[in-house]
């Protein structure tokens, strides 16, 4: 769809500080449904997002899972893409030079196998024109050596934070994994070790089976579920994890329009990242702002900062 | 590239469970090239449905063309369409096959993978023969459409209701016996199922010539992005990298394709 660039309709502030990374509005989209931006570039303006998060990058070029790497199911879809990437450095000759171009703060989501290469990538990062901060990927349901093997333990997080906090002067930002007992033990656990921003929700581990064949229908077998199903129990997390959090929030799960996107800046994220929606229609981010931009004249708010954190109770 | 929303013009029944689906889509059926896809989202299904990719079966005067069969709830439910409903679709999308073939030009296709085919053949720079395989006569399409290009088609079914009984590559190996025989020089183009593509692939490397085989993935985002849809490669050093069939394909030639 040809998307229509609305007119700003009056003095509203859509402007966001997430952590030290300056957006002009709350929208960027989620790690590995944008490609690198370039990819989605003929199809949508990506100057207008608040920020671009791109693929989960680690020190070396990476295959990723064999297939079948996805499957759709109800209110969404089941990926285990696993990581595939081109390697920090091949990420910066390859990749970064669209980036820089298009004026746009670049989150890179960086993962590793041990806190050493997290932290190598966030020292090597440092020193890449352009890139306005990491998002630690702590989270991935779908690399046995990486990921979700660091997100599931508090100290195992703080550790890690710390150590690529030593690395780095950048804003960091872990994404902390759904499936934990509480997520304000791991929110503490972050922003003590010296998180400047936390992104949630990552995918939910999620099996599917063939029916028919009786075998899961991922090469990988577990995936991980993304999409419109996921959206209450993200905005549950985000809620809980906003009581604990001193850092700002950057929510994803199951944003298909506006609607997902205000409840999360309700419950307390200071942004919203779009996700699955990308596949289905490219034009949603965009969407998604300008709902926003609407929704805070409607409601006569001068800025989406008086929307964060606005929930009602009682 | 572009997304657009098409209006339908029409469905036509072709053979029991296959369909060609005719919507108004001027800019995309300019741009389109024989072998691209497009990736539409079928209104009806759930908000949340995922696009479903087409090869392009034809483009011409505004418009664009899709062969599909019903197969699953996304094809069912783009089979209740009627003339004046509106989709979305993203296209055209992938590289397309090379229109100047070294040698003649002999398309080889499986049940609907003759789709791309039948664009191909109205744009080639030079006719050749087409070979049509499918399980039974109900999965051979679109002859008569190769045939008013003036192009001679052969069929191959694997119950002998249409044509010869068997599988198609029985069709390409006496094709290329007999153009080895007149001295002449083949160049292969072929859409259908994988040990389809495979058994041609492995036919134009033993002959030396060259083989478009257009892959068939499951896809997610159709632009790149996502890497769902990838495929072992190797280039002509011997040197390995991963394909999207989306964006680097969905036409490989058969020696890089690592199966």
């Amino acid at each position: 769809m040809e998307h229509v660039k609305q007119q700003p309709m009056r003095n509203v502030d859509l402007s966001v500080d997430l952590g030290g990374i300056r957006m002009k509005n709350p929208v960027t989209v989620a790690s590995g449904t944008f490609g690198y931006g370039q990819e989605y570039a003929e199809l949508i303006d990506v100057t207008r997002l608040g920020a671009i998060t791109v693929k989960g990058i680690r020190l070396q070029a990476w295959p990723g899972n064999p297939l079948p790497r996805h499957v759709e199911v109800s209110g969404g879809m089941v990926n285990a893409i696993g990581l595939q990437g081109p390697g920090v450095d091949g990420f910066a000759r390859d990749y970064m030079p669209f980036l820089r171009g298009a004026q746009v703060p670049v989150i890179v989501n960086i993962w590793g196998t041990s806190e050493d290469e997290y932290a190598e990538v966030a020292r090597r990062l440092s020193d890449v024109e352009g890139v306005a901060g990491l998002e630690l990927n702590i989270s991935c349901p779908n690399v046995k050596e990486g990921g979700h093997a660091f997100g599931t333990d508090p100290r195992t997080v703080a550790s890690l934070v710390a150590a690529v906090r030593r690395a780095t002067r950048l804003p960091l930002m872990p994404k902390l994994a759904p499936n934990v007992p509480d997520i304000r033990v791991f929110v503490r656990a972050a922003q003590e070790a010296g998180a400047d921003a936390l992104a949630l929700i990552n995918t939910l581990p999620a099996i599917v089976i063939d029916i028919e064949t009786r075998r899961p229908v991922l090469a990988n077998k577990v995936g991980g579920l993304s999409g419109l199903a996921i959206h209450p129990v993200a905005v549950k997390l985000v809620w809980e994890a906003a009581q604990a959090a001193r850092v700002p929030l950057l929510a994803m799960g199951g944003i298909m329009g506006p609607e997902q996107a205000i409840e999360f800046l309700i419950v307390g994220a200071t942004a919203v990242a779009v996700g699955t929606a990308n596949f289905i229609d490219p034009s949603t981010p965009l969407r998604v702002l300008d709902g926003i931009e609407a929704y805070l004249v409607k409601h006569g708010m001068r800025s989406v900062k008086d929307l964060s954190g606005s929930l009602v109770c009682g | 590239m572009m997304d657009v929303a098409s209006k339908v013009l029409r469905q036509v029944p072709l053979t029991a469970g296959y369909w060609l689906l005719e919507l108004e889509a001027p800019a995309l059926a300019e741009q389109a090239f024989p072998g691209q896809f497009v990736h539409v989202r079928v209104p009806g299904l759930e908000q949340v449905s995922l696009r479903r990719p087409f090869s392009i079966f034809g483009a011409k005067d505004g418009v664009l063309k899709i062969l599909y069969k019903t197969v699953g709830r996304g094809t069912e439910q783009m089979n209740r369409l009627i003339p004046g409903n509106i989709l979305q679709v993203i296209g055209p999308l992938g590289n397309g096959f090379p229109l100047e073939p070294k040698g003649v030009p002999v398309l080889v296709g499986g049940g609907y993978g003759v789709a791309p085919l039948c664009f191909l053949a109205s744009r080639l720079s030079r006719p050749g023969v087409v070979l049509a395989g499918g399980r039974t006569a109900d999965d051979v399409l679109a002859i008569e459409q190769f045939e008013s290009l003036g192009w001679p088609a052969r069929v191959a079914t694997q119950d002998g209701s249409r044509g010869e009984r068997g599988l198609v590559t029985v069709l390409l190996d006496r094709e290329l016996e007999r153009l080895k025989e007149r001295g002449e020089q083949a160049e292969l183009y072929a859409c259908g199922p994988d040990g389809m593509l495979r058994a041609v692939g492995a036919r134009a490397i033993a002959v030396g010539c060259r083989g478009w085989i257009s892959l068939d993935k499951h896809m997610v985002c159709g632009v790149g992005a996502c890497l769902a849809c990838v495929q072992n490669l190797k280039r002509e050093d011997g040197t390995m990298w991963i394909g999207r069939v989306c964006h680097d394909g969905p036409i490989f030639e058969a020696r890089e394709i690592v199966w």
